[in-house]
Order: structure tokens, then C-alpha cells, then sequence
């Protein structure tokens, strides 16, 4: 809505308390920056990198790729069982925030759900920065207590006979989800495969789309 | 802490309400709080216990009405002030008022980010001495309520679960949020029935898991 949106472009006539949080916490930021580039703590070239880096080359595709060789290939879906940090290294994600990464497979029997219910541990190096719906406080406080209904506020209805396990990421493991491959997949190579792999289907909040999905 | 951070189980929070097509950043502003956040912490005056734990004390009104981002850059002028690196009222101005505090080195390059990312901050450590647990064995996380970090969240404490899997040893956050070293410990899944945290309406099948330290943990 036009009328409340935190980006309006008026002149600023208006008293302090006009001015919503949002923008206050921009000023505060900008400042913050020109004081750390003027004592020469950081470089704003450097930020630009760090921006660029997850907006554009870490995120949810790098791990749509690792399920998508997982569902082709038993002997790297093994590998990813035993050791599933060097395996997702191998493919050349790497680094911070995924330094120990744990595979869970969907099973027809097991449904996999990732949460930090204590800050926003999320395994950057092959899902990139979390959404903020996985960092706010509605997500982190039900999703170990209701994740069922968690789920079916994301669409995704189980029967009561399939196990729901939360993995609270409360150390420095994080955790990818691998999730069941989609029926009518056979014979599909590991770039399509991936197309069907979705962020929340990483993270157990969704499931992999199907052929129909995708196409229509 | 028992703060805002410590989520698990809190009741009337509201829908999650996932926004569809969501961007990587909303404005701005995020980006560079993001950006500043990791770039200072590249400059290794602070480790990332102790950055959690500045964010975790904040107050908890705030805490559960601010965005992650506002979050991070109140933790890190917190991290900033606390190590002398700025003073408030620098903080405020956004202008220098005292001289830089001597890190003998140079801030991060942008050619330097790709190969520090990559690198990352891996938590295993050696540990002299032998698991105290071993897959399969019963144990009991412990009641304690410390005023300083911890990763063992309320809703897991007195409950009974069963260990999954062995890390070999990770950095104790406990001590290492508070400049007390890194005093490794053997880090373990353990697996709680959805029944034993949150009472007999919880469905049967399910299970919820952490990764908890060995000093929180005893025999059950």
C-alpha cells in the first residue's frame, strides 16, 4: 500500500515520530559505514564483494544441485550419508556456515524439517542467506513445538503415518535436506532434476515440485 | 541466556507468513548491515559465540519486534563498543571523534572476501579424552539457567533423549562467548521424542533433535 510504504520520497516536514524504524535503522547504518571506512576498519570495495557474492553467486541453486546428483547417483547420495561435507566440497561449496554439513533424506516414511531456534544458523554455502520468514520468531518458536502446523501453513499436508524430525541447528552442524525425487523423473539428467528442487524443499518446509509443476 | 533468542515453544508469535518470490535483500540498508557485519568480524576481535551472544542480549521486547538485520547491526556496534573500536558517540555522528584503535593490519580487500568465505571458521578441535556417550545411550540434558551464553535452549532442558550421532569435538560457545578459550568439548545429536518435550498431544511418531555439548548432557 502506497500510503504506508517505508520508501516514500516527500519532503521532510514531518515531526520524528513519522519517521518509521526502518528508516532511522538506514541512517544508522549508513552512518555506521562512514565511520568505519573513515578509522579504516573496513573497505566498502570489500562490502560490495560480500553483497555481490550472496546476491548473486551463493544461493538455493548450488543446493539444487546436490539433491539433483543425489537422486542420479547411489554412490554420491552414500557418500553424502558418511560425509556429506566433502561431498557437497567436491561440488565446490564450500566455506562459511558450512564447514560441518549433515544430509537428511526424505524417506517415505521420514519427513526432515530445519530450524534455528536460537538465531539463524542456515547453510550458506549451498542455500545462501536464509529468507526471513526462517529468522523470525513465528517460524523458530513453532517449528519444534507444531511442525505440522508449520508445515501446513506452507502447503505441505503429511499423514500422520510419515515421522516429522526437527533438527534444531544449534551447534555449528548445519543440515541440508534431500528431498524425496518427484515421480515420472526417471531418466531426467541432473540439470533438469534440479529445476524441481525448491529452497524450502532443502530446508523441509516444502517438498520437491513435480514434472506437472514445472512445466505448466 | 533465557532471552528473546530463546524461541522454542513460544506461543502467540503469528503466522509465518513466507512472502513469495522473497529477495535476497529488502532495501539497501540490509545489504550494508550484512556486508559491515561480516567484514568487521573478519578483522578477528571477536569470534561468533561472542557475536550471538551480543545479539541474544538485547532486550527481549525488541529482540522479537526488530528485523535480523536490525538485530545484527545492534550486536555489532554492541561487538564495536565493547572491544574499543568506536566510541557512542561516534556511533551516533558517524564521524570520527578518536583515533582508530591500532589492528595492525589492513581491512579486508574485496580480492581477499572470495578466499576468507571459502575458508570459513571451522568449529572441530581435538579433544584429549574419549566420548562419554555413545549412539544409542539414554541421557538426560541438564537444568541449568545461566545469565551468559549457551546453546542448550529451555525447552530441551530436564528432558530425555537419545544420542544419534558423535561429532568428535567442537568449540564450548559457553566459555567462548565470553573470552573464557575455546575449551572443546564432545559434540553430540541427540534425539528427543516430540511426546517427552511437549506432553502426550504431541504426535507419536514425531522427533525433534539438537546438537548439544557433553557438559550438558548426563546419564538418564
Amino acid at each position: 500500500m502506497a500510503h504506508d510504504s517505508h520508501d516514500h520520497h516527500h519532503d521532510h516536514h514531518h515531526g520524528d515520530e513519522e519517521h518509521s524504524d526502518l528508516s532511522e535503522t538506514a541512517l544508522r547504518v549508513k552512518a555506521l559505514e562512514s565511520l568505519l571506512v573513515e578509522k579504516g576498519y573496513v573497505d566498502p570495495a570489500a562490502l560490495d564483494e560480500l553483497i555481490e557474492t550472496y546476491q548473486t553467486r551463493v544461493g538455493p541453486r548450488n543446493g539444487a544441485r546436490v539433491v539433483a546428483r543425489a537422486w542420479n547417483d547411489a554412490g554420491f547420495m552414500e557418500k553424502l550419508r558418511t560425509d556429506a561435507t566433502n561431498a557437497i566440497a567436491d561440488m565446490g561449496f564450500i566455506g562459511r556456515q558450512g564447514e560441518h554439513m549433515v544430509a537428511l533424506e526424505n524417506t517415505d516414511d521420514t519427513h526432515n524439517m530445519v530450524v534455528c531456534t536460537l538465531c539463524s544458523c542456515y547453510p550458506w554455502p549451498v542455500l545462501g542467506l536464509p529468507p526471513v520468514w526462517y529468522k523470525s520468531p513465528p517460524y523458530r518458536s513453532r517449528a519444534v513445538s507444531d511442525p505440522r502446523a508449520v508445515l501446513a501453513e506452507f502447503g505441505v499436508q503429511l499423514p500422520d503415518s510419515k515421522a516429522v524430525k526437527v533438527w534444531d541447528s544449534t551447534a555449528e552442524i548445519r543440515y541440508l535436506v534431500i528431498p524425496q525425487r518427484p515421480q515420472g523423473t526417471g531418466g531426467w539428467s541432473e540439470d533438469r532434476l534440479a529445476t524441481l528442487v525448491t529452497r524450502n524443499s532443502m530446508i523441509g518446509t516444502g517438498l520437491a515440485l513435480t514434472p506437472d509443476q514445472v512445466t505448466s | 541466556m533465557n532471552g528473546g533468542q530463546d524461541l522454542g515453544g513460544v506461543h502467540g508469535l503469528g503466522p509465518i507468513d513466507p512472502e513469495v518470490d522473497e529477495p535476497v535483500f529488502h532495501a539497501e540498508w540490509e545489504k550494508r548491515a550484512f556486508a559491515l557485519t561480516l567484514a568487521m568480524g573478519f578483522l578477528g576481535q571477536w569470534n561468533i559465540d561472542r557475536a550471538r551472544h551480543a545479539r541474544e542480549s538485547m532486550h527481549p521486547a525488541k529482540y522479537m519486534t526488530s528485523s535480523y538485520y536490525q538485530i545484527w547491526i545492534e550486536g555489532l556496534i554492541k561487538l564495536m563498543l565493547d572491544a574499543g573500536l568506536v566510541v557512542p558517540g561516534e556511533v551516533h555522528l558517524g564521524k570520527q571523534e578518536v583515533t582508530p584503535r591500532d589492528l595492525h593490519r589492513e581491512p579486508v580487500r574485496a580480492d581477499e572476501v572470495a578466499v576468507i568465505l571459502r575458508k570459513g571458521g571451522p568449529a572441530s578441535r581435538d579433544v584429549d579424552t574419549k566420548p562419554k556417550f555413545d549412539p544409542g545411550n539414554k541421557v538426560r540434558a541438564i537444568r541449568m539457567n545461566p545469565e551468559g551464553h549457551t546453546r542448550l535452549p529451555r525447552y530441551l532442558r530436564g528432558c530425555t533423549g537419545e544420542i544419534v550421532t558423535w561429532h568428535k569435538g567442537h568449540v564450548f560457545p559457553d566459555t567462548n562467548a565470553h573470552g573464557k578459550g575455546e575449551n572443546p568439548q564432545h559434540l553430540y545429536t541427540v534425539r528427543f521424542a516430540a511426546r517427552e518435550l511437549w506432553g502426550a498431544g504431541a504426535p507419536a511418531n514425531d522427533c525433534m533433535h539438537a546438537d548439544l555439548w557433553e557438559s550438558y548432557l548426563v546419564p538418564a
